[in-house]
């Protein structure tokens, strides 16, 4: 009870400072340029200087946090890539040249490839075809529901469910109890070479072919039946209609799901800790960077290795914010 | 667009396993197919987080309906438990709960716990002999007085029926800080939602109705803010904050308004992306009328525009909530592992590691850790659509 109390304490207390804030600086600035009434018989109002300073209230507190947040840390992280792991000495680009020796780095640059091939693919495919599927049945809205529930779940949540699957006690694994089965000496299949991988990149396909498919059957839906029913009399058949004549008018919502999930895969690193902590070869670049800065507590290559996420990253936002204000503008 | 109608018509109306083509069928088997697939996993993560944790290691979720069967062992009374009837001395009691399990056959060495079947008589030499019953009631007679202070092991395989249990809750709740860390969650995440849309929207605003100098220029900044991924920013601010608690000792490196603040961070250049091209896209006359009207920008925000720009403000404040709600990085980074801070994603990551082998206490953690995003997933399934479509390109 006690604790619940101090919990409501600190979010009012939170969010009040922050109401507080914008109604009091307002309320200020009205007290601290009020209208001046009658002088000389005439009226002198101050609004107009008020409303020139008003937008700054407005918003300051956005632009303090996001210098203070974003923009300093960035700059930082770069200046603190040439430095030693203390982020103290200046070593030019000693970081640069460590990684390329580091076969952790080239272990996680490996692997984050097979992500970035792997699971946008599959999220994209199975999103399609359950999209396409489900806008033909009766109960398609529930299907959809439930393909789509992953999403909701935190990526570590994600994690203990798929703990239960891929157990080695074929008594809570599901996949062991499937195998042994067959008369097969059980397997954990996170320590499979190679593979176990994949077994990891599963558990994200489960998750974000939800997000595919929501997109997908959205802009299936926006595909004009005209074209559907001229293919259809020309003769063409169900699987010919759909490659020739649907896929290629949704190619820009597949390339928009593609570089969201692609996005969300340079940044993966709850699923990868919580499963294997980056052994058996399964180390990924976000969780390489955060092993550097909390267990081996190396500032300038941690600080390398977010630069690097960044460098991937940067370009397909950058596309992906030109394409969301491209749509604005046709709004 | 009426072929199509008629189409569908033809099969619903009429049996439609049998009238279907081979294709519709085989189109719905896939889809079923994958639907089971999909749920299968989370259905049972469900199911065996109500399962006895007994029977949880050693049988599967899939089995959870059906009895189980398991060797188990009991010990009977001693002999100050003994009564005398009929010239013979018994020990009577019951190797468990009445009803509760059934034997099935019962031994008095670890290594034959099937040597009997119930109701039979066990000779266990000098006269004496035991019955176990199917029900768990044991019957140990001796035609002399018995002179034992340990009582004689049991050994018994029972079949269980199925039995579903609240206690990995209850165990979870009481001994392992999850109830802390539930509340600990909340604690971060309604500030980390409401404030970033409150700050948002007045910067919002202000972008989009009022002028001041630099105003297109600062909001391209923001807008291209959103290409940093949150991982940049993350060392430089666990140094900002560690120097700062040195400085100013009532500041602390790890605390409540310290991540609050980090999220607004990392959510507010979406936010403010989002919610500008919703507020500028508000009707002109309305704004300016109420300008005309001698209503200031902040009588404008707080009276017209907040009211008017609900739908934006909740499709991302659910996408903002989902997201610190789930979020596991930026709780490492920014909250301590103690009990007053944890919050569930950290605690599910601690209990993997350390009580990986304990399957009761994480099926029943993982499920309080997913069953608010999952109410707020099913009660507003449409907005939360809305608001993860707008938010997905986020920089975290």
């Amino acid at each position: 009870m006690e604790r619940l109390l101090n919990a409501i304490v600190a979010i009012v207390f939170g969010v009040g400072l922050m109401l507080l804030y914008f109604y009091g600086s307002n309320w200020l600035l009205d007290r601290l340029l009020p209208d001046q009434g009658l002088v000389n018989g005439v009226f002198q109002s101050r609004e107009k200087q008020r409303e020139r300073i008003r937008p700054w209230l407005f918003v300051g507190p956005a632009l303090v946090i996001l210098g203070v947040y974003l923009v300093y840390p960035a700059v930082q992280t770069l200046f603190l890539s040439f430095h030693d792991s203390d982020g103290e000495a200046f070593v030019g680009l000693a970081n640069y040249e460590r990684a390329l020796g580091d076969s952790r780095f080239v272990e996680s640059i490996g692997n984050n490839i097979l992500w970035l091939i792997f699971v946008p693919t599959f999220s994209v495919i199975f999103g399609l075809v359950i999209a396409v599927l489900a806008d033909r049945v009766s109960w398609g809205n529930i299907a959809k529901s439930l393909i789509f529930m992953p999403m909701a779940i935190s990526f570590v949540g994600a994690s203990v469910i798929w703990k239960f699957v891929y157990a080695i006690n074929p008594d809570i694994g599901l996949l062991n109890a499937i195998y042994t089965g067959g008369g097969n000496e059980s397997i954990d299949v996170l320590q499979i070479p190679f593979w176990n991988s994949f077994f990891l990149m599963l558990i994200l396909v489960w998750i974000q072919t939800g997000f595919a498919m929501v997109l997908l059957s959205a802009a299936l839906r926006g595909v004009p039946e005209e074209t559907l029913e001229a293919a259809r009399i020309d003769g063409a058949n169900e699987v010919q209609t759909f490659f020739r004549i649907m896929v290629p008018q949704i190619m820009g919502t597949i390339f928009v799901v593609w570089t969201t999930i692609v996005i969300t895969v340079l940044k993966v690193f709850d699923i990868v800790l919580a499963m294997t902590n980056g052994n058996w070869n399964t180390q990924v670049m976000a969780n390489l960077m955060f092993d550097q800065m909390f267990r081996a507590f190396d500032t300038g290559y941690a600080s390398f290795l977010a630069l690097v996420i960044m460098v991937a990253v940067v370009p397909i936002m950058v596309v992906n914010i030109r394409r969301m204000n491209r749509e604005e503008a046709m709004r | 667009m009426s072929v199509r109608m008629e189409k569908v018509g033809d099969t619903s109306m009429q049996l439609p396993l049998v009238n279907m083509s081979p294709g519709a069928l085989l189109a719905r088997l896939a889809l079923l197919l994958i639907v089971v697939l999909w749920t299968i996993p989370t259905f049972g993560l469900f199911i065996s987080s109500f399962r006895d944790k007994d029977l949880l290691a050693v049988s599967g979720w899939w089995t959870a309906l059906s009895v189980t069967e398991r060797g188990e062992a009991a010990r009977t009374g001693t002999d100050e438990d003994q009564v005398e009837e009929n010239g013979a001395w018994f020990i009577r009691g019951e190797v468990f709960p009445a009803g509760e399990k059934e034997v099935q056959a019962f031994g008095i060495r670890s290594t034959e716990p099937e040597t009997w079947a119930p109701g039979e008589s066990a000779d266990l030499g000098d006269g004496m002999t035991l019955t176990v019953q199917a029900d768990g009631r044991y019957e140990l007679r001796s035609p002399v007085e018995f002179d034992m202070n340990r009582g004689r092991r049991i050994y018994f395989r029972a079949a269980v029926p199925p039995k579903f249990t609240l206690s990995n809750y209850e165990e979870i709740l009481d001994t392992e800080g999850v109830d802390q860390a539930f509340i600990n969650t909340f604690t971060v995440t309604i500030p980390a939602t409401i404030i970033p849309i409150a700050i948002a929207a007045f910067a919002a605003y202000a972008f989009s109705w009022t002028e001041f100098p630099g105003r297109q220029l600062l909001f391209a900044v923001v807008v291209g803010l959103l290409v940093v991924p949150l991982q940049m920013s993350l060392i430089p601010l666990l140094r900002m904050y560690n120097q700062v608690s040195h400085i100013l000792p009532f500041f602390e490196a790890k605390s409540y308004p310290g991540i609050w603040l980090a999220h607004a961070g990392f959510g507010l250049p979406l936010a403010i992306f989002l919610l500008r091209n919703y507020i500028a896209g508000l009707p002109k006359e309305i704004i300016e009328s109420a300008r005309i009207d001698g209503a200031s920008h902040f009588q404008t925000f707080t009276r017209l525009i907040l009211p008017l720009s609900m739908p934006a403000l909740a499709s991302f404040a659910i996408f903002q909530f989902l997201w610190v709600w789930n979020d596991l990085l930026v709780a490492l980074v920014f909250l301590s592992k103690d009990p007053d801070q944890i919050v569930m994603t950290s605690q599910l990551r601690e209990l993997l590691g350390s009580r990986g082998d304990n399957w009761e206490i994480l099926t029943s953690s993982a499920f309080v850790s997913i069953v608010v995003p999952l109410v707020v997933f099913f009660a507003l399934q449409r907005y939360f659509v809305r608001g993860l479509l707008a938010g997905s390109v986020k920089g975290g």
